[in-house]
């Protein structure tokens, strides 16, 4: 895992004394909040509902154990006890008091972690497959690319002060779990036909209000190539950009309204002034960062353990067939721990279930622990043969819910229960759709489904490219839920379409109901999923059932 | 003839803490809505929230919401500030928690 440098450490600790000083002048009166908010945004720290709330940057979702362990630490002195971890891998708590954020960052940095660029209009968090580095279908490891890109980008003079925020995610795999196609810039690692690595960039993806798709404006760049690169895309932006109007001001918007060949010209022109100046220190940084993220040294042993509980355990044997993912390693396995029990917030941990994790991240799985974007904590490196007593372990802490990719495995942002710009509550409608799969017993015979819930039409909780997507809004003073449908995060991206008018906050549930009793019954066998029922049969069936046949019989009129 | 001027009370979160507060009838601020004064004139409250909204070393976005007043004190119309009068939903934290 990276470490620090002494350079990290100092910049860290230089930038919290720094806040600190301007907390305390905070204070005391010497700054105003027009002042003050650009510096707390800065570094992590938002004004909610009903509180303060800092984000800690979690890079390329990856801890150890010593780091859940502090977050655990810092939601029982700071916080009410827990933290929310969210879809752009980052941790937030919910509960801090003005005063007490600085000695938050300090114990942050004590396991050098900060909430740096967690907001504001620059290059935010760096987000990668939450499988780096272990899955099976794996090129390369993109965790070493997302930190030499946060190297580069942290406290970069000439990005600080963006049109708006900018962020990168990277994947290592051709299947994309990293959602690269929804970000500004998307990389994935390629390779080209003499063997060689490099990048396929994508930019201009996005969610919120205009949802887009990002489009490729390089097929290949070799890897040497990557930071001018970059630099030339943001810099293309930030010339470009519309600082005018905050609705056009993300790249999506530029390259829509300049077309994609029209950016791309734009940015090899700038690309090759760049070039030259790039003399190779980023490629010895990036050997440096490289080795930092040598796999661990996987034991080959017996697992027989593993394959007498899955014979013998159905509680067992289905937590295996649904939170396990295939390893690169023989005789190991990628463990997703679930942070979805059903009825419970989305995203949410309590201080005792991080040291558990942090615990058993320690004692089998070589230290590491990842935060997926979907919200759920990956152990990335386990062996078979301790997967019982991992399970049991998850079991006694209420973690051990069979349900990763399955309907109650709901993204919700936090919505009106925490966030002053939301419209409407996302966490009631996870809680209520979780709880009724449940009842009805239906989760495993409804198999992958997505539902990505979000609080209003900035879309944190991804409701676009959710199979099921739904949106809160409010309509004359009620919350009104909109349902989209047919959306994909992967490398196959798809915006969902919308069904038609929004269902008040009580015929929610039962109109995801009919939808979900609508696939079962289209479906040509439980081997086809949700989103491949909908891209076969279309939105008509999904209409009749949400509506009835009045839209269809007006039409024939 | 005016239009009918919907009552209100001023509101703003508190710069410390960070929770919500309501200002008085003395211009004290209370985490109470109960306590809150309910204006029923319009120049008085853009006065009042001009005042307010001057006293940035107490508190951070100070706006006007919405009540209904009725003998029992001020009760919020919209659902966002029945919200930040209770606390969230998913758990008994916030104001719900705290003896008032
Ligand atoms: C204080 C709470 C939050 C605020 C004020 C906030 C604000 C925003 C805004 C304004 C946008 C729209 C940006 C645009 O269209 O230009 C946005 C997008 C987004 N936010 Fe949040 N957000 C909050 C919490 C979260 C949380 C908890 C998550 C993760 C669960 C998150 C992840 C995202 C994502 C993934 C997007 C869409 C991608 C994009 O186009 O940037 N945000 N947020
Ligand atoms: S989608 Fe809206 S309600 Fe949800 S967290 Fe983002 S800004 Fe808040």
């Amino acid at each position: 895992m990276y470490r620090y440098t002494d350079f990290d450490a100092a910049f860290v600790a230089e930038r919290n004394a720094q806040f600190r000083a301007q907390v305390e002048r905070r204070i005391d009166g010497s700054l105003t909040e027009d002042e003050f908010k650009p510096l707390r945004l800065m570094n992590g720290l938002y004004l909610q509902l009903h509180a303060y709330m800092l984000r800690v940057a979690i890079p390329y979702g990856t801890l150890n154990s010593a780091q859940m362990r502090q977050l655990a630490y810092i939601a029982e002195r700071w916080d009410k006890g827990y933290g929310h971890f969210t879809t752009r891998q980052n941790i937030q708590f919910n509960w801090p008091t003005l005063r007490d954020v600085p000695d938050m960052l300090d114990a942050l940095a004590e396991v050098q972690m900060h909430a740096i660029q967690t907001s504001g209009n620059t290059i935010r968090n760096v987000t990668a497959d939450h499988f780096a580095g272990a899955a099976a279908d794996e090129i390369a490891d993109p965790r070493p690319v997302a930190e030499l890109i946060r190297q580069w980008s942290t406290d970069h003079p000439e990005f600080q002060f963006l049109p708006r925020k900018f962020k990168i995610a990277v994947t290592g795999s051709p299947n994309d779990r990293a959602v690269t196609k929804a970000h500004d810039i998307g990389l994935r690692m390629v390779r080209n036909d003499a063997g060689e690595p490099g990048f396929e960039v994508i930019v201009g993806g996005g969610l919120g209000r205009t949802p887009m798709i990002g489009k490729v404006v390089r097929d290949f760049l070799p890897e040497a190539d990557l930071l001018p690169y970059l630099e030339a895309v943001v810099s293309v932006w930030n010339l470009l950009g519309r600082r005018d109007n905050k609705y056009k001001s993300r790249i999506k918007i530029t390259v829509h309204e300049h077309g994609i060949d029209d950016i791309r010209a734009r940015v090899e022109e700038r690309f090759a002034l760049l070039r030259p100046a790039f003399t190779g220190v980023d490629q010895q940084l990036f050997a440096q960062i490289k080795s930092d993220f040598e796999p661990p040294a996987f034991k080959d042993r017996d697992v027989a353990p593993f394959d007498q509980a899955y014979a013998n355990d159905p509680v067992f044997r289905s937590w295996a067939d649904t939170n396990l993912s295939a390893h690169r390693a023989p005789g190991h396995a990628i463990a997703q721990i679930s942070l979805k029990a059903h009825g419970a917030t989305p995203g949410d941990a309590t201080a005792d279930q991080m040291r558990i994790m942090a615990d058993l991240a320690e004692r089998y799985g070589y230290d590491e622990l990842r935060i997926s974007h979907e919200q759920n904590v990956v152990l990335p490196h386990v062996h078979k043969a301790d997967l019982p007593a991992i399970h049991a372990a998850l079991k006694a802490a209420g973690l051990a819910t069979a349900n990763i990719g399955k309907i109650s495995d709901i993204i919700a942002c936090p919505g009106m229960d925490y966030c002053a710009l939301a419209t409407a509550r996302s966490i009631p409608i996870a809680q209520e759709i979780a709880t009724r799969f449940d009842q009805l017993k239906l989760e495993h015979e409804v198999g992958d489904l997505k539902i990505k819930i979000s609080g209003c039409i900035n879309a944190c909780g991804h409701h676009h490219v959710g199979h099921i997507g739904i949106l809160g809004l409010d309509r004359a003073g009620v919350e009104n839920y909109q349902i989209t449908l047919g959306g994909d995060h992967t490398e196959t991206a798809a915006i969902g379409q919308r069904t038609g008018p929004g269902f008040s906050a009580e015929e929610i549930v039962p109109a995801i109901e009919r939808i979900v009793d609508t696939y079962l019954s289209e479906r040509d066998s439980a081997d086809e999923a949700f989103i491949d029922t909908f891209r076969r049969v279309g939105m008509t069936p999904f209409k009749t059932a949400l509506y009835g046949e009045s839209d269809k019989k007006q039409k024939a009129a | 003839m005016p239009a009918i001027f919907t009552p209100k009370v001023i509101t703003a979160n508190a710069l410390l803490e960070g929770d919500v507060v309501y200002l008085t009838r003395n211009d004290t601020w209370s985490r109470n809505l109960m306590d809150a004064d309910v204006l029923t004139d319009e120049a008085d409250a853009q006065i009042r929230l001009i005042d307010a909204s001057a006293r940035t070393d107490e508190v951070v976005g100070v706006y006007l919401a919405d009540v209904s007043a009725g003998s029992d004190g001020p009760k919020p119309t919209h659902f966002r500030e029945a919200f930040r009068m209770r606390g969230p939903s998913n758990y008994p934290h916030g104001k719900q928690s705290e003896a008032l």
